[in-house]
């Protein structure tokens, strides 16, 4: 996988989120990311790899853009909005914590 | 889009040397036309669009639209931007995250800029900062407090980090003091930062402009 800017996908005529037909994960499962390094663009954030949290909603499925945007075969996939903690993503604050909420690809989760 | 070149016209218009980005950006432009690839037409009926069309005030519809019932639900938002006919670039899966009683959300993209144009419009700089991307979803009580909003600790807050195509679209409760207003008084209320959530509407910002 290199850089193809020629066959960049453009988000501009993005369709709208496919619909999730049986989707791996429910709302109310506990997830964990996983733990990645690519060396390409992704859409999973570096501060949540490895962190466990829980899907909150089921959004639709939609090209891991990992792939896509290289032009790489790839097939619609469900996407999630995952739900964490922020003591579990930052450890221990000084004030009271607070929720952050990610859309993750199915390819970046896995059973916790 | 000014040539550059415009000589002072009665003391009004000063000639500014162009910043890098601006001549990158006309020299582009100069390269697609060129190349026949995209159109002056094009070009100024999107400049056009963003300017006139999209912009906070849609958003500020939608929020009042939904506003007209009883209560704000992320339900009436959402008919309300199908209603409305907003959609299209940057907004083709627009997410309605509803504040209510203790429970406040606020919308981030930590990876890029992405943004539910068609409603609130465009995206302003600070949104794209760095420093807003990080902190936001690290430390949201400062962010919001340095912009002005000030949360009771047990406020539980909601940061959605836009990290794929769905774009989010905070729905304000509607402040107190707001009974019987109508549709446009309640939009005259949104502001493009309430939709964003680091700030909320309020009615006596209203009453002041």
């Amino acid at each position: 996988v290199g850089w193809q800017p020629r066959r960049l996908r453009s988000s501009a005529k993005s369709p709208p989120l496919g619909v999730a037909v049986n989707p791996r994960f429910r709302p109310g499962d506990r997830v964990r990311v996983c733990r990645v390094h690519p060396a390409v663009h992704t859409r999973c954030p570096r501060y949540v790899r490895g962190v466990v949290g829980v899907v909150e909603r089921v959004q639709g499925t939609d090209l891991l853009p990992d792939r896509a945007t290289y032009g790489l075969p790839t097939y619609p996939e469900p996407v999630y909005a995952v739900e964490f903690d922020s003591q579990d993503l930052w450890g221990e604050s000084d004030g009271p914590p607070w929720t952050v909420l990610l859309d993750l690809f199915d390819t970046d989760l896995e059973p916790a | 889009m000014s040539d550059g070149q415009d000589h002072d016209d009665g003391g009004h218009h000063h000639e500014r040397p162009a910043s890098p980005i601006e001549l990158r950006a006309r020299a582009l432009e100069a390269l697609l036309i060129e190349k026949g690839l995209v159109s002056t037409d094009a070009i100024d009926a999107v400049i056009e669009l963003y300017e006139n069309d999209v912009g906070p005030q849609n958003g500020a519809k939608v929020v009042a639209r939904a506003g007209r019932t009883a209560s704000f639900s992320s339900l009436t938002a959402r008919a309300a931007i199908a209603e409305l006919g907003y959609g299209g670039m940057e907004g083709n899966t627009m997410v309605v995250v509803p504040n209510g009683p203790g429970v406040h959300n606020t919308v981030v993209c930590t990876l890029c800029s992405g943004y539910p144009w068609p409603v609130p419009g465009l995206p302003p700089s600070w949104y794209k900062s760095a420093p807003y991307r990080a902190r936001m979803v690290a430390e949201p009580r400062a962010i919001l407090r340095e912009f002005g909003l000030e949360l009771p600790p047990e406020t539980a807050i909601r940061v959605w980090d836009s990290t794929a195509e769905v774009r989010y679209l905070v729905l304000a409760e509607r402040p107190a003091g707001t009974e019987g207003w109508d549709e446009e008084a309640l939009a005259a209320l949104v502001t493009r930062d309430a939709m964003i959530g680091v700030s909320v509407p309020m009615a006596e910002q209203a009453a002041r402009s």
